[in-house]
This record gives structure tokens, sequence and C-alpha cells, in this order.
């Protein structure tokens, strides 16, 4: 059992996620950073997609009731075992009675901690994420708070005090964000120069920033098209009969602000989408913090798909390595 | 209608069609056959298929199904399922309290947010849909089934489309900001679409009044939510019933003693049947509730 003695700012119980209810509503969920869910369980000899915790922009204060083997991988968070200073992407011993504080990150959003057996919440829908618009999943549905006691699961016997994840599987973060994205959908309802525009200028992650979307500003407003509003579809340009929303596609409430939706998106609705972030950019953005800057780079389905190949071939050699 | 089904990628895990531009009984009749002969398939690699208005989209695994493939079997089935025009569903009748003093609270909350801060939701509606008031506002609200077009946005969270020609059908912009806050279970209505927030939150809606009936709910502890969760299902028919304060009262009494049940009947919907006359024929459906 692990008590939360101060619950972080928006900490919850998240694997890779559900599949299959995005249709009723329910989004995928899971971790937003899923190679850091899964370094994080393979240190500690767990599946790759174990139930975690991720922790967001300020981590929380934990008390471990017995013996584990711990690990965190994701944002660069200050972590206190007991008042000493412990390494990230590496299995750590600790005792039960002990507790763990993690402060905020430097660079990065979130930080994935995994212990050996993962957090045991009942599998809700395939799945022990946490939809908490939906108040599914996880533990009681909804983020932690102080007082909780998480349940752990048995573990496999396999993970090993020390270890720890190779240099040239760590991540870098912070800095500028290249995000590829796939044009499309309703792409074309843009003007040439809204397009144009898009792709050229920097863009800052603003304050609603969440699970659900990423919100940026600070490039200029995006024109569409004018056209007579079909029937349905609502008066402003940016406006389509409700449809859905892609994981990672971009939508642009009156050409204002970019959002990119991620793993908890909202599953439709009626704004036009521009393009799609791939599948494997989507760790980045989860990632991100407040005021980080990105581009958007216009890339191909195919280069999509062989980003996406890579992504998984970085995956499978971090699984061999811990024998997974 | 008369332009072919637009395809465009979603990156690399999703394949989004739209059936048509606007919003119509015909479009969402077509995206629901497409999608419906597209989970007889049970394709590896896809691991989502969504239905929405008038469009559909298909989330996929892009290692057990290679996108331009997945692309030419939809194709395929567009071909044959496009000729689809009648559904056997089920019709359910939703109690409402129109009016009702939650949403009235809210919308007053959000006053500074709405097109015409001196009027009401229901009052505006009325107004702009040339409609003498908000009783016959509500006449025509509950006077004609609706079809379930989608369910999303949030969990289980439906948008429904009125059985009535285009001319009758009632429409009403979205807030000019969206809300914070929406009590749960209230009927709301954008564009032409109308829908019951499924549980408490943002939303853009105008609010008409609330339903005592749970619609979605992971505990699933009422009879009609044991099979699922998630009550709604595009292709479910929903007819509007006017209730009162005490008969409200009655019914959340009900849902809270686990006891509370709705009227659900199976139906048959003919697309041409509604298109011959539109005026009668919903009246058909109605009276399987009676």
């Amino acid at each position: 059992m692990i008590k939360v003695l101060k619950p972080g700012l928006a900490t919850s119980v998240q694997d890779l996620g559900r599949e299959g209810y995005y249709h009723l509503g329910i989004p995928p969920s899971g971790a937003l950073d899923q190679y850091a869910l899964t370094a994080a369980n393979l240190l500690v000899g767990n599946a790759p997609g174990a139930a975690a915790l991720e922790c967001t922009l300020l981590g929380p204060e934990l008390q471990f009731g017995e013996d584990a083997l711990v690990a965190f991988s994701g944002a660069y968070m200050g972590a206190l075992l007991d008042d000493v200073q412990v390494p990230p992407d590496t299995a750590l011993q600790v005792r039960a009675g002990q507790v763990l504080r993690l402060s905020y990150p430097k660079v990065g959003a979130r930080l994935y901690l995994a212990v050996a057996g993962g957090i045991d919440v009942p599998v809700v829908l395939g799945s022990r994420s946490t939809y908490a618009l939906g108040g599914l999943g996880g533990f009681n549905g909804r983020r932690l708070v102080a007082g909780d006691e998480l349940p752990v699961g048995t573990p496999s016997g396999k993970g090993k005090v020390g270890a720890s994840l190779p240099m040239a599987l760590r991540q870098s973060l912070g800095g500028e964000v290249e995000l590829r994205v796939v044009p499309g959908l309703y792409y074309e309802r843009l003007q040439p120069s809204a397009a144009a525009s898009f792709f050229a200028e920097p863009w800052t992650v603003g304050s609603e920033a969440d699970r659900i979307g990423y919100r940026f500003k600070g490039g200029s407003a995006l024109s569409f098209q004018p056209r007579e509003q079909p029937f349905g579809a609502g008066s402003d340009p940016s406006n389509i009969v409700d449809s859905c929303y892609p994981i990672g596609s971009i939508q642009v409430p009156a050409g204002l602000e970019p959002i990119i939706l991620h793993r908890d998106a909202v599953s439709g609705g009626g704004y036009a989408m521009i393009g799609t972030v791939i599948s494997a950019d989507l760790d980045l953005v989860g990632q991100m913090q407040p005021n980080q800057k990105a581009r958007f780079r216009e890339v191909s389905l195919d280069d999509a798909l062989a980003a996406r190949q890579q992504y998984k071939k970085k995956l499978k050699r971090m699984a061999e390595l811990f024998g997974a | 209608m008369n332009r072919p089904i637009r395809y465009s990628f979603g990156a690399d895990e999703h394949l989004f069609a739209e059936v048509s531009e606007s919003m119509s009984l015909e479009a969402f009749f077509v995206g629901m056959a497409i999608t419906r002969a597209l989970e007889k398939l049970e394709l590896e690699g896809v691991l989502d298929i969504c239905l929405a208005n008038a469009s559909f989209q298909v989330r996929f695994d892009p290692e057990l199904i290679d996108p331009q493939t997945l692309l030419d079997v939809v194709k395929t089935v567009e071909v044959k399922a496009v000729a689809e025009r009648s559904l056997h569903t089920r019709i359910i009748e939703i109690p409402v309290l129109y009016n009702d003093p939650w949403t009235h609270e809210t919308l007053m909350r959000f006053r500074d947010r709405h097109q015409d801060p001196s009027a009401t939701d229901l009052e505006y509606a009325a107004r702009i849909n040339g409609l003498a008031d908000v009783e016959a506002f509500i006449a025509a609200h509950s006077g004609a089934p609706w079809f379930v077009s989608m369910v999303g946005f949030v969990a289980g969270l439906p948008f429904m489309f009125q059985m009535v020609e285009r001319e009758r059908q009632l429409q009403v912009p979205k807030y000019l900001r969206p809300r914070t806050d929406t009590p749960k279970l209230t009927l709301g209505h954008g564009g032409c679409f109308g829908c019951i927030y499924s549980v408490r939150g943002a939303g853009g809606y105008q609010m008409f009044g609330v339903t005592p009936a749970p619609i979605y709910d992971p505990q699933q502890t009422l009879e009609y939510l044991k099979a699922h969760m998630v009550f709604f299902r595009p292709g479910d028919i929903v007819q509007f019933k006017p209730i009162d304060r005490a008969a409200y009262d009655q019914a959340v009494a009900e849902v809270e003693a686990g006891t509370f049940d709705l009227r659900i009947r199976a139906v048959e919907f003919s697309l041409d049947a509604f298109l011959a006359d539109p005026v009668n024929y919903p009246k058909t459906l109605q009276e399987v509730l009676a």
C-alpha cells in the first residue's frame, strides 16, 4: 500500500490506456508520455503497460506501507527519499515507512512513477487508466487526493535494485519542440496564408494545457476561407457539423488558438481540424510545460509511419534490454 | 449529398470520412450504414469505429492494418452500404423538466457569455426560431422525436437531430464563450443539434431543462444501464416528455432507490417513409410508445 500524504497538482493512475470505447465518447486515456511510462515499468520488472502514477507539474508526497522497488522516468523532477536525493531512470529500493517527495519539473511536465507489481486498481473497460471527466477507472475515477491508500500488485521479481536506463534510451526534453503534423481533415478550409503561417511561426503552450488538450498561443490568427456555412455547422467559419476528433488532431476555434487534443480528448465537436500530430510525437506534447515553445512541421502520412516505426524500434530495444 | 464521401487521414492512427458538409438524416444514414457494415467485418487492427452526425472515423493500428488497405476496404463497404434505407432500432421516452431551477441558476451565472443577457436561453431560443413564447418552443421541442446521430464529446453524451423538415429544425447558436459549468443531465441545444449532458462540466449549448434519467453511470446501478455504462447508441430514437416538478422529484427518488426505469420499445424506421411524409410518419413512431 502507498499512502498519499500530498497529492501534487494532478496525479493520476495511468497505464497504456483503453481502446474501443471512443465511439461512445470514452477516450483512450493512459499515460500522455507512453515511452516514459514504459521505461519506469521495465526498470522495476513490470510489464511495459502496468499501471503507474502520472505526476504533473508538481509531484506528490508518498509514504510506502511496505518495502517496494520503484523507478521514475519522464520529466526531471527533484526527488527525495527521506530527504536523500534519488536519481531518475533507476530502480530504487524503498523501505516500509519511507517517504518519497517529488517536487516540480525543471524540464518536462509529467513524471511516471512505477512500483514493482503495479498500482492495483480495478480494470475498467480493459484498462486501469483514469478518465477523470467521466469519473472512470484509476483510483475511484479521479485524481489522487491526500489520504488515498493505493493498493500495489504482486511484483514479478524480475526487477533489480540499481538497474538503470542507458543514456541512449533516455528522452531529451525541454527547449523548443518540433511537432510533426500531417495536414488534412479540414486543412483545405484554411486560407493559404494561414496554412503557411501556422507552419512558419513559433507557438507557445498556453495555460490551458491538460490531459484533454494543449492550447497554443503566440502565432498569427488563422483565417478560414469564407463560405456560406453548411446547414447545422454553426455560423463561424471555423465551425463544422459536429464530427469525430482524432487523438492528436489540431483544431482552431474562431481561428485564434490551436488546440492539440490528447489522450483524454473530447471525442467530437464542431471545430474544423487542420491536421493531426503524428503518433510518435504525442509523448513530446505531453511533456510540454506552459510557456514552452513549439514549431509545427508538415510531414506526409508515409513520414508519420516511418517515424512511428523508429519509435516502436526504440521501445522494442528497451523491452529487450530488460528481458520483457 | 451530391458529392462523394471525402476521406482524409488523421495522421497514422485515424481515417476520417466526411459524408456531407451539411447535416441531414440521409447523410447520417449513409454514415451509419457504412460504420455498421465495417463493424461486422471485425478487421484486425481496427481499434474503434466512431460515427458522427454526417461523418465517421476509424481509429486503427497501422502495424496491424496498412492505412491504404483500410481505405480501400472502407470504400468497398461504402458502395454496398449506401443502399441501406431502413433501421431496426428502439424508441425511448425521456422525461424532461423544462425551465428547471438548476439550469436557470446556471444560465444566470453565465449571462455575460450569452447573446442575449436580458432573456433566458428558452426565451431567446423561442424568439430567434420565430415561436410565440417558451410554451410554443417546448411544444416544438417535444412535439417530434429525435434521432441520436452521434454519441460523444464526453462519455455517453448523445447528439440528437429532430425528425422534422429542415424548415422546422430548431436552430440556436452556442454561447458566445463556453460556460465552465453545466448541470448533469441538462438538455442542451447548439446549431441544429440537441444533446443531454451526461456529466457535469463545461459546455456551450443553450440550456432548456433537465431529465431525471441517468444516461451514463460507471457504477451501472439502474436496470437499463446494466448492459453497458453508456445508455445511448447512434440510431436510437428519443421522444421527450415534458413533466412537472412533482413528477421530476418522484423520478429522482426512484433513481436514488434504484427502481427508476425508462419506457423503451423496439421500432422499425424507414427513411423513405419519413422523407415521403415528414409530418405524419414520426407520429406513427410516437404511437409505439403509447
